[in-house]
């Protein structure tokens, strides 16, 4: 249970005691109840539209957030997990593979945490190693091959901080994706569905269109990191996490996010199927949109995107 | 007094190398490229220090001197980001912490781009992105060699998704002067880590590391307390990376001027073989107007030969 979310649980709890007292009762409580859930509502409302973005932090590393497996599994049908980068091994830190969303074959791609800690050993918390991002390359490749768009779900709080992922060329793995992710000559559809922390969130995230939920953060360090840097004290990540603007609507406002999903009040872990269901129709908007260009036209739009963004100062501007 | 391995300024006559403690006469320091003769670790160098080892005196001609960074996110911290960037200016007499340009390499014309660590650890924000990005872009419009030295901490926190996001722009724009068959030789010096890694240096056709380089993704003391034990010795080190395969040659900082140019020459013939093979024609059939010819017969053949196959489908569809 999250800080800001105690009272709430705690106003809940009463409501459904009041209600379950009513059933049996000869008093009449309705009273108490239209009372207690319009302060609830008021409440929440209050909570929830003030969010810091350290409450937004924590709300996307709450344990029960859906996760990529669950979004896959809510969101599309027949998926069929492939495994391996055909070079090295298999990496549980990304799953993938072609699925349906609604009529439509396409390619999932994306980080996946863990919900027990058994799953979360297993595939290192979702920090993925040079395998796992070339196992998504083979995939956007094969994608790529027989004409289905490409939807990747970031969620990582970086790449795996190892001796062996840096023998094998960590640095290599995600140049090599933001490269190729640049030319692939499918739709991407980037969704940043809780944590994106530095590059190795970004080796899944070039895209035609990036997407983000509303509680989820996006950094070029994490808010701890960024703390440690700043005031050699990860206790004030989130004065880092105010400074490092790392929110979907504080980056949507600087044009690096194109849309944000919003998560029904309380955020994605306690709605999750809601959230899917908007998640949902966001991509396949996205997909018709980026669709309708023909691919020449695609990877003109897709390159104008990256290319642009970029804040600086020159005397004399060219032109 | 000791010469600092990140800074390289000895003060003094004599000092003491900070990597193997031997006493170097500062003469003989500057003498030989800024390398400690007792144990050949290669200190840094200054954007103009660099530009002098690589390209023949009096070449070089700057793009872009005077771009500088904004201050996107109103960036707060310990110290103001707009202090920061007042500083490294007042320090190092650049505007920023690339210098990007065009000159020559024992009379080879190449474009070229050389960091500097002392502004702000040579970290990539929006103008290092974007002045990286013309350079590559203006590579691929003349067809000339590209060559850029990396010297870099990582990404720029105080730009926060923006320096991240010149991780992608740089990339892109890598993959469209492969396109071209333009060469790119990128050379890693010390220190190259963190994202910036993962982008622009680790892309290239070529990568040259200067010997004890410190080179890799995620930093040594974030592998030391995520795995709670210590490090290999040499790890990280550009020994390490071409033992393990991500680099393709450790040489002195004396001997890579002769050796870019000894690549670019062999590019450059396989090139020109290349181009005479789509002229091919021209050379077995003299005269512009039997050329021509040619082509139209060509062209009428198959104007036919469509022709043919759709009354074979006819014939075969029994209309
Ligand atoms: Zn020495």
């Amino acid at each position: 249970m999250l800080d800001f979310e105690k009272h709430i649980i705690e106003m809940e709890k009463r409501l459904d005691e009041l209600k379950r007292l009513s059933v049996g009762s000869k008093e009449d409580l309705s009273l108490e109840i239209d009372e207690l859930e319009r302060q609830l509502t008021e409440h929440k409302t209050k909570v929830y539209s003030q969010l810091t973005p350290w409450q937004r932090v924590q709300i996307a590393r709450h344990p029960d957030r859906p996760q990529t497996r669950d979004f896959i599994e809510m969101i599309f049908h027949d998926f069929i997990e492939l495994h391996g980068d055909r070079l090295y091994g298999d990496d549980a830190a990304i799953v993938g593979g072609p699925a349906f969303l609604d009529g439509r074959a396409v390619m999932v791609i994306g980080q996946h945490k863990g919900h027990t800690t058994r799953e979360r050993i297993s595939c290192n918390f979702g920090s993925p190693h040079p395998e796992g991002y070339r196992k998504a390359l083979r995939l956007m490749k094969l994608a790529e091959k027989f004409n289905l768009p490409v939807i990747t779900f970031i969620d990582t709080q970086g790449a795996y901080p190892g001796v062996g992922a840096e023998e094998r060329g960590q640095a290599w793995a995600i140049a090599d994706n933001l490269m190729r992710m640049s030319q692939l000559r499918v739709p991407i559809v980037a969704v940043n569905i809780a944590e994106g922390g530095s590059g190795g969130a970004l080796a899944l995230g070039v895209a035609d269109r990036l997407l983000m939920l509303e509680n989820a953060w996006y950094s070029v360090i994490s808010p701890e990191g960024c703390a440690s840097i700043l005031y050699k004290d990860a206790a004030k990540a989130p004065e880092a996490a105010d400074s490092l603007k790392m929110t979907a609507e504080a980056l949507h406002n600087n044009g690096i996010v194109d849309e944000i999903v919003p998560e029904p009040v309380g955020g994605a872990h306690r709605a999750p199927n809601a959230t899917a269901e908007n998640l949902h129709k966001s991509l396949n908007r996205a997909l018709d949109e980026i669709s309708a260009a023909p691919v020449a036209k695609m990877l003109d739009l897709r390159y104008a995107k990256l290319r642009a963004i970029g804040a600086f100062e020159e005397p004399q501007p060219k032109g | 007094m000791s010469i600092d391995t990140k800074k390289g300024i000895p003060e003094g006559i004599w000092s003491k190398c900070a990597a193997c403690g031997e006493v170097i006469f500062q003469k003989e320091f500057f003498a030989g490229y800024k390398v400690c003769p007792g144990c050949s670790f290669h200190y840094p160098l200054s954007a103009h220090e660099r530009l002098d080892t690589l390209l023949d005196m009096g070449t070089f001609r700057e793009l872009d001197a005077d771009m500088t960074s904004a201050d996107p996110l109103a960036f707060v911290g310990n110290k103001a980001y707009k202090e920061s960037l007042e500083a490294s200016m007042a320090n190092t007499g650049l505007k920023e912490a690339v210098m990007t340009g065009y000159g020559k390499v024992n009379a080879r014309t190449v474009v070229i781009a050389v960091m500097d660590f002392r502004f702000i650890g040579g970290s990539m924000g929006s103008v290092v992105g974007e002045k990286i990005t013309r350079a590559i872009e203006y590579a691929a419009k003349k067809h000339a060699p590209l060559i850029i030295v990396a010297a870099s901490g990582g990404a720029r926190m105080q730009e926060g998704m923006f320096s991240l996001a010149q991780m992608a722009k740089t990339s892109a724009a890598l993959a469209k002067l492969a396109d071209k068959h333009v060469p790119y030789i990128s050379i890693m010096t010390h220190p190259t880590t963190g994202g910036v890694t993962a982008s622009f240096p680790a892309l290239a056709d070529i990568i040259i590391a200067e010997p004890g380089a410190l080179i890799g993704f995620t930093g040594a003391r974030v592998i030391e307390d995520t795995l709670k034990e210590k490090l290999p010795a040499g790890f990280q080190t550009a020994e390490f990376m071409l033992e393990h395969g991500m680099v393709d040659m450790v040489i002195e900082r004396k001997d890579i001027k002769g050796e870019i140019a000894a690549l670019l020459d062999m590019f450059q013939m396989g090139a020109a073989g290349r181009q005479q093979e789509t002229l091919s024609v021209g050379d077995i059939v003299p005269g512009a107007d039997v050329a021509r010819k040619m082509q139209k017969t060509v062209q009428t053949g198959v104007k036919k030969s469509a022709k043919n196959i759709k009354t074979q489908v006819k014939r075969l569809q029994g209309k």
